[in-house]
């Protein structure tokens, strides 16, 4: 288990380690393309360039470059857009994390216990009008386009109905961050996180489903029957522990993708400075550094999000505890 | 209840399938009894419908298109009627049932322990750690080297052998009746297989446990039990006490089945006798003896499905004994040589 784990960190420290040095040498290793004209932004002056070129060091060998980069990005974290008249890009991206952060969680607790419950209770009714009117329901809810929803809930819950009993407690639209108020964070992202949910929870209601429904098959489900335990104990303690595996292997990449920046368009819908529509800012912008560290970061938050699944799947399935 | 009675008695049990809009038979009036501590052995190739027949005494078939038809009765109990609520305390205490590929059948994310654990306390109302001394027990008398530590221990951490074993273990916990076999030994290997069968032939001293033997293996039989069912095409082709039936099968197939088993002893021969052709597919059974289209003896008679008629100390389907063209006994020096 302990050997697992290290082995876990370990491959995520190389995967980082990877994947900085294939982002600096596509943004700074492009032969033919002089970095510091595209670091000094568009009609700098020559002493603007002079600077840059000795701040990044690009008058000396690649590996000091890069050394001098990830400096900036992490250690001293003093990257600085030209572009945007010496704004620093590191604490605007620190700044966007928590709202992402909180966005794709609270998603991810909704359509996680909602597609659960209704890819279990499918599976349960198998064949019957309820399994039927869940899966139909499940395709809706994977048909429809995040930014149209979130564009009808703005309309219901912020204007046509906002003065009802119903959505007068709906703030304005933008973040509240936890630590100023958790009601009030709550709150304001609930909408937005019912919105991102929809959709997972018709994706993943319906793998669950046809997981289970394939499990159901396995002989270790016969097993489990043929002890006399009832059906419930066997969808459930069986069945449905079994699908996690495959549940949670699925919600990784998706969390992960989410994090990395990937809840864009439920982020611009809502007015949330998170990390998606910040990396989209500065790839409109064409502002290098920006560009650089959005990326960096975005990359860093999915692989630890995809380390953090890989320890739960580790608890979930004792064979790859073994390492088989 | 009379001492003889049977603690199993099947009659006529018919099981279709529903496909394509129409009920494909499976297993076509299969009649037989399990008496207590007896070890019964099914025989047949495969697709005959042995599993067939032991999922549908456990009502473990839950395909929408199934159809049962006949009487089941445990101990003078009809379990074809029986609410699947109520049968669900027979399930696993009274009748336990262990499966053929011990690699698939634990569920893969708990210990083999936690599962036996389950088993006990689903049935009888035991603490935790009583219900695990008894499966450390059970595991100890399966012959599982240090019970305690392979208890905690995951199922795709233990061999098949030692699976198989604690699948034994776990059919046992609530000292069943009957125990019903489905191929236990048909994944593991031969020294295994041999330590199996051991294990399932002194159930019913250890345990006071019958046992229903599903196999395809003859020699399988021959090693382990008392009577045998010999089932083709869905249809019993012939049963009775397996000593009658070894030394003068009655009937054809049973004596082809007799003779592809590879001799204990001796030089093995290099290809055995096998009977040429395979069973009719359900839909395509023939009305007559389905064993006709593979039969050296059959004649025009054999057109009209012969019943089970009794011959000798068993029962067979075949017109042959009522012709008074019983097959000769079987030289059984031929496998001793
Ligand atoms: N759920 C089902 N639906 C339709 N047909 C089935 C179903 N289950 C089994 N059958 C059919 O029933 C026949 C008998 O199957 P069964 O599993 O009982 O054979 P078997 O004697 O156990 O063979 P084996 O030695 O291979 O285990 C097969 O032809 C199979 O295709
Ligand atoms: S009934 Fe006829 S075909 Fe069938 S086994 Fe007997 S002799 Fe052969
Ligand atoms: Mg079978």
């Amino acid at each position: 288990m302990l050997k697992s784990l290290l082995q876990r960190l370990g491959q995520t420290v190389f995967v980082l380690f990877g994947i900085s040095v294939m982002v600096f040498l596509v943004f700074f290793a492009t032969p033919g393309a002089d970095p510091t004209a595209r670091i000094a932004g568009k009609n700098a002056s020559p002493a603007t360039i002079a600077k840059v070129r000795q701040e990044y060091g690009f008058d000396r060998p690649l590996p000091v470059q890069y050394a001098t980069m990830m400096k900036k990005l992490f250690i001293t974290q003093d990257l600085t857009s030209y572009a945007n008249r010496g704004e620093k890009v590191v604490p605007e991206i620190i700044k966007a994390a928590p709202v992402t952060l909180s966005l794709a969680t609270g998603g991810a607790v909704i359509w996680v216990v909602v597609s659960i419950l209704m890819g279990t209770v499918a599976a349960a009714f198998r064949g019957t009008w309820v399994d039927r009117t869940l899966m139909a329901i499940g395709l809706v809810g994977v048909s429809i386009p995040v930014f149209w929803l979130g564009q009808v809930a703005n309309l219901i819950t912020q204007a046509r109905y906002h003065d009802t009993w119903l959505f007068s407690w709906v703030p304005p639209l933008g973040y509240v961050p936890f630590s100023e108020s958790p009601v009030g964070w709550f709150k304001a992202l609930l909408i937005s996180w019912c919105t991102l949910s929809v959709l997972f929870i018709g994706v993943y209601a319906r793998v669950l489903r046809s997981d289970l429904v394939t499990v159901s098959g396995e002989d270790f489900m016969r097993t489990a029957r043929a002890k006399g335990l009832s059906p419930s104990r066997v969808l459930l303690v069986h069945g449905l522990r079994t699908s996690m595996i495959t549940f949670v292997s699925l919600f990784g990449m998706d969390f992960a993708q989410l994090i990395g920046g990937g809840a864009l368009l439920t982020e611009v819908v809502f007015g949330l400075q998170g990390v998606g529509r910040l990396t989209y800012q500065a790839l409109s912008s064409l502002d290098l550094p920006f560009i650089m560290a959005s990326v960096m970061y975005s990359a860093v938050f999915v692989v630890l999000a995809n380390a953090l699944v890989d320890v739960v799947y580790l608890f979930l399935d004792p064979r790859v505890r073994d390492g088989r | 209840m009379a001492g003889d009675a049977p603690l199993l008695d099947v009659r006529d049990l018919s099981v279709s399938f529903r496909s394509g809009g129409r009920d494909v038979p499976i297993i076509e009036n299969v009649s037989f009894a399990v008496c207590e501590r007896e070890i019964l052995g099914i025989v047949g190739e495969s697709g005959s419908g042995k599993s067939v027949t032991a999922m549908a005494i456990m009502r473990l078939i839950d395909d929408p298109g199934v159809t049962l038809r006949g009487s089941v009765r445990f101990r003078g109990q009809e379990l074809t009627t029986l609410p699947q609520k109520a049968f669900r305390t027979i399930r696993g205490r009274e009748i336990a049932m262990i499966f053929q590929d011990p690699m698939t059948a634990f569920t893969p994310v708990y210990t083999v322990g936690w599962q036996i654990d389950e088993a006990i306390r689903v049935h009888e109302r035991l603490s935790k750690a009583e219900a695990r001394a008894r499966t450390v027990r059970l595991l100890g008398d399966m012959g599982v080297p240090d019970p305690e530590r392979t208890a905690n221990r995951y199922p795709h951490q233990l061999s098949g052998g030692l699976r198989q074993r604690a699948m034994i273990a776990m059919a046992l916990s609530c000292n069943p009746a009957l125990l019903i076999a489905d191929e236990p030994t048909t994944a593991l290997d031969v020294t295994v297989q041999a330590q199996i069968l051991d294990l399932l032939r002194n159930l019913r001293t250890d345990y006071g446990s019958a046992v229903m033997l599903i196999t395809h293996d003859m020699g399988v039989v021959a090693e382990t039990c008392d009577h045998v069912m010999v089932l083709y095409s869905g249809r019993v082709a012939e049963r009775g006490p397996a000593a009658a039936i070894f030394s003068q099968p009655a009937h054809p197939y049973t004596a082809a089945l007799l003779d592809s088993i590879p001799p204990l002893t001796g030089p093995r021969p290099t290809r055995l006798p096998s009977i040429a052709g395979a069973p009719p597919a359900p839909l395509e059974r023939p009305p007559g003896c389905a064993f006709a289209p593979r039969c050296h003896y059959a004649h025009a008679a054999c057109d009209i499905l012969p019943p089970l008629v009794r011959c000798a100390e068993q029962e067979v389907a075949c017109v042959l004994p009522g012709e008074g063209k019983a097959l000769p006994p079987r030289m059984t020096e031929r496998v001793e040589a």
